[in-house]
């Protein structure tokens, strides 16, 4: 018994010898955490000596992460907080942003849902609890039952920025901890209501959004959220701690390149416009 | 029962009221209520383990358990997660099994069983069983994180970013090996338990100390019993999620744990951010439930194993 | 027997390993004293620090409060609003609706099933029911919380048409089952305590087998079953992956089950991750949890002394 568990130790310890090569870090944002996660993918096939380590948990996680110290790279679907920035000065970390991707926020429903758009101050009376019901909104007469983020994700912060005019989202709002999950609940609940990146939604059917009541209501979808006619949308970052040097710098060039835009694009994210992705490009 | 009541008197006074039985009734109320509670948890258990097992049985190929995850966990494997929990339980296993036995030792060789020392010790015992998880996970971020690396880091690190003060592998088995103490040291009693006085008392005619005694002649008749309390916390460290969420479990990582102060995937871990997380619920679905089975597979055979061993412990003590 | 020939060793070699042994068996004290003192110390600021004081004192965390002048003081959970608002009350709420629900459903299966077992089962029934409670309890909580979350959701949704799908009636029945293993274990072995020298004695005054089973051994063992509940109480308000993921998360004060609802342990589990080491938030989750430990703490110390002053009294009626 003791032999094996010696050997076990061991094996472990001895294995951690071997191991070399850059190890990059990056947390953050659920939304872009697919994203990440191939970009790695595909990254480090082209640069096997590099090691990319990828969690998720929202860009509040992320965030704490770069201002604790333990991450390399902080994705996050919202810019920092001005608290946040004050606190990272304090802790002597420069945060430094890069807008990799965009993003449009899609409101959607369950798929026999009648009511096709929603403006803005209905979006707002409906997540701050003025509107309860569907027929307040030209549906059928049932109560809306509110699906939502958890509050460490940017998405949260980001709708309720945009959307609610900074008001607390209605308590009976069911907070999930992904966006998988709050389109997955909106998908089985006939009366949902649920938000979160175009790149998640599957099984469920897209709002169209008005910004005001006189404007046209525009469905997401890449092209709408990249010529920027779709109202909810918003750039993803990446943050470093100061100017992103060797590998770091490496990694997020090739992201910006049409190489790393097309793979976005590919598992539905919006690609940066080419004159974007060249200016953000780090020199 | 050899002792059947008496039907033929009708009216057995007896003196204490409540005792007053009517003979007639055969209990059969009572009787079908209560077996009634016993059939409903067996069919409960039933339901859930053949729903798991119906939905996760056909994923469990040869590919599914020894490749990644790929395309945002939709397709590929759980190699890494079943890794990660693997090393994560050995080291714990590794802390938590001498700490553990010690303690059974001294708890029944050392002490009178009414010391109030004893007595305060079998207190934490049993309290710390009953600490909820989460708990256990605040714990092992502010001690072994913030604390122990952290102090690690200050001391040893001062230019780098943290290298141990951040979750990691180690601080996660840690935190499990608290949490599964009381599990080793329970067991690991109740095997000293059934160690016949005359072996020790052999021992010490031969001249032996207590320490020798201990070492060569207590330790190895309570091996069993340290082997179910390995087991047990194996089984019991392997399914649990909340203690490791912020001690080092990671939501995907490309390699396999090597060192000490990496982060690691888990199996329980993974079924949560997959059930919750996962891009395409629908599309992972068959993934999650082949997790799940694979999961439950492991800790049932550990438990069984563990049962078995035990049930051969108990046997060997009516036989003495 | 050449094996057990020992030699004289040095006295040093002896006392350093019983001292060993000694400091080994202090490691569980330590433990909880180490975890008491640990998660207590985040929480510190919030007596101490003027600045967090200011977006959390205990005070605003317990009182209702008036969070945005002309509007009616209320209890809110919503940390990271434009005003942090931090009322524990909806949590505890949530917490306190799940373990009912828990408790109202695996008391009476849990406390049945321990008397079937320990009264009327045959050997061979024992042996099914057993085994079928320790793989119960070897169910891993995430697996619990996987199955209400994926299937008991929707099947309880369907057959009661709850408005939500994710409530208090399907986080308790999920965390139900994690509570009955705990209930019947303690039970059982309350009721397989009572000394047959009490069972002959009613058989002796002319009852039935189960007649001394309802008015002999469950009054015996009542504080001993009392126990088992209290003890699944406890483990229900700690537990965390199920309500984190079956419970609908939202921070409601209402007193309907069927409302979705959000608990002490999954706020910690759903929130710790994303806090800024230090900030407000950070001490008022470590708060949350300095509060569960004490809570289960207490639930224990009560439950283990219910069981040892039952058995020590049923042995003193033995003698």
């Amino acid at each position: 018994m003791k032999k094996i568990m010696i050997c076990g130790l061991l094996l472990i310890l001895s294995v951690g010898l071997v191991m070399a090569g850059t190890t990059i870090t990056i947390k953050g944002s659920d939304t872009l955490v697919r994203l990440g996660q191939r970009w790695a993918e595909e990254y480090m096939k082209h640069n096997p000596d590099v090691v990319i380590q990828i969690s998720g948990g929202g860009s509040g996680t992320g965030i704490a992460a770069l201002l604790n110290g333990t991450t390399d790279i902080c994705e996050a679907s919202r810019d920092m907080k001005d608290k946040e920035y004050k606190l990272a000065e304090e802790k002597g970390i420069k945060p430094y942003r890069v807008s990799v991707a965009l993003d449009g926020i899609a409101v959607f429903f369950n798929e026999a849902n009648p009511v096709k758009e929603l403006s803005f101050a209905q979006l707002k009376g409906i997540y701050t609890g003025a509107i309860m019901n569907w027929k307040e909104v030209g549906g059928e007469d049932a109560r809306i039952i509110l699906y939502g983020r958890e509050n460490n994700s940017g998405t949260y912060a980001f709708f309720k920025k945009k959307v609610l005019n900074k008001e607390d989202y209605n308590e009976y709002t069911q907070t999930l901890p992904g966006t998988a999950a709050v389109v997955n609940a909106v998908s089985k609940d006939k009366n949902g209501i649920g938000y979160g990146g175009i790149a998640w939604a599957k099984g469920v059917k897209f709002a169209a959004v008005r910004k005001a009541d006189a404007d046209p209501a525009v469905l997401p979808s890449v092209e709408t959220v990249s010529n920027g006619t779709y109202p909810i949308s918003r750039e993803l970052y990446w943050f470093f701690n100061g100017k992103p040097t060797g590998e770091l710098k490496k990694l997020v060039n090739w992201t910006l390149s049409e190489e790393g835009q097309e793979i976005a694009k590919k598992i539905d994210y919006v690609p940066l416009s080419k004159e974007g992705a060249l200016a953000n490009t780090v020199k | 029962m050899t002792i059947s009541a008496p039907t033929k008197t009708e009216n057995a006074t007896v003196t204490a009221s409540k005792l007053v039985f009517k003979p007639k009734s055969r209990g059969y109320f009572p009787k079908g209520l209560c077996l009634l509670a016993s059939l409903l948890i067996i069919i409960i258990l039933a339901v859930v383990l053949v729903n798991i097992a119906i939905g996760g049985a056909g994923m469990i190929t040869w590919d599914f358990l020894s490749s990644p995850p790929e395309n945002g966990m939709e397709s590929g494997g759980i190699f890494p997660a079943i890794f990660g929990t693997v090393a994560l339980v050995i080291l714990m296993t590794v802390a938590v099994i001498p700490v553990g036995v010690f303690t059974a030792i001294y708890l029944q060789e050392y002490t009178r069983p009414d010391a109030w020392l004893t007595r305060l010790i079998r207190l934490a015992v049993n309290n710390l069983a009953a600490v909820p998880s989460i708990v256990f996970g605040l714990f092992g971020l502010g001690f072994f994180i913030g604390f122990i690396g952290g102090g690690i880091d200050s001391i040893f690190y001062t230019s780098e970013g943290p290298v141990w003060g951040q979750p990691a592998i180690i601080w996660a088995s840690l935190t499990l090996a608290i949490l599964t103490l009381p599990v080793v040291i329970v067991s690991t009693e109740e095997a000293l338990r059934t160690i016949p006085r005359e072996l020790k008392e052999a021992s010490y005619a031969l001249g032996a100390t207590r320490l020798q005694t201990i070492w060569r002649v207590i330790l190895p008749q309570a091996m069993p019993g340290v082997l179910t309390g390995a087991i047990l916390a194996i089984s019991r460290g392997a399914g649990e999620v909340a203690p490791i969420m912020f001690t080092g479990a990671a939501y995907y990582l490309p390699y396999l744990p090597s060192a000490l102060n990496d982060q690691f995937m888990e199996l329980g871990y993974h079924i949560y951010v997959m059930a919750t997380q996962s891009p395409d619920v629908e599309a992972t679905k068959p993934i999650l439930y082949g997790t799940v089975l694979v999961l439950l597979m492991l800790t049932f055979a550990l438990n069984f194993v563990a049962i078995l061993i035990r049930s051969r412990l108990r046997l060997r003590r009516t036989n003495a | 027997m050449n094996r057990l020939k020992f030699k004289s060793k040095s006295k040093v070699r002896e006392f350093l390993g019983e001292k060993l042994i000694a400091i080994n068996a202090l490691a569980a004290l330590v433990a909880i004293v180490l975890i008491f003192a640990f998660i207590f110390k985040e929480a510190i600021p919030i007596f101490t620090d003027q600045e967090i004081q200011q977006e959390a004192s205990i005070a605003k965390m317990t009182f209702k409060q008036e969070f945005y002048e002309g509007r009616d003081p209320k209890w809110s959970w919503q940390p990271n609003s434009e005003v942090p608002k931090y009322s524990i009350l909806p949590l505890m709420i949530g917490s306190l609706k799940a373990a009912l629900v828990a408790m109202l459903f695996a008391i009476p299966l849990g406390i049945g099933a321990a008397i079937f077992s320990a009264e009327f089962a045959s050997q061979r029934l024992r042996e099914i029911i057993k085994p079928v409670i320790e793989m119960l309890a070897g169910i891993p909580s995430v697996v619990l919380g996987f199955f209400a979350l994926i299937v008991l959701a929707t099947v309880l949704q369907n057959m009661f048409g709850f408005l939500f799908r994710l409530n208090a009636v399907t986080a308790g029945v999920a965390l139900g089952l994690a509570v009955i293993p705990i209930i019947f274990t303690v039970a059982e072995d309350a009721m397989t305590s009572v000394p047959s020298s009490l069972r002959d004695a009613g058989l002796a005054l002319g009852a039935n087998h189960w007649q001394v089973s309802l008015t002999v051994v469950l009054p015996a063992a009542l504080p001993g079953s009392a126990a088992g509940v209290v003890l699944g109480f406890g483990r229900a308000m700690g537990e965390t992956m199920i309500v984190l993921m079956a419970s609908g998360n939202a921070a409601i004060i209402s007193s309907s089950l069927t409302d979705s609802m959000r608990t002490i342990s999954a706020s910690i589990a759903a929130e710790l991750a994303e806090v800024v080491f230090g900030s407000a938030h950070y001490s008022v989750l470590f708060y949350l949890g300095t509060l569960l430990f004490v809570f289960t703490f207490l639930i224990n110390l009560g439950g283990e002394l219910a069981v040892t002053r039952m058995k020590q009294r049923l042995q003193g009626k033995l003698s």
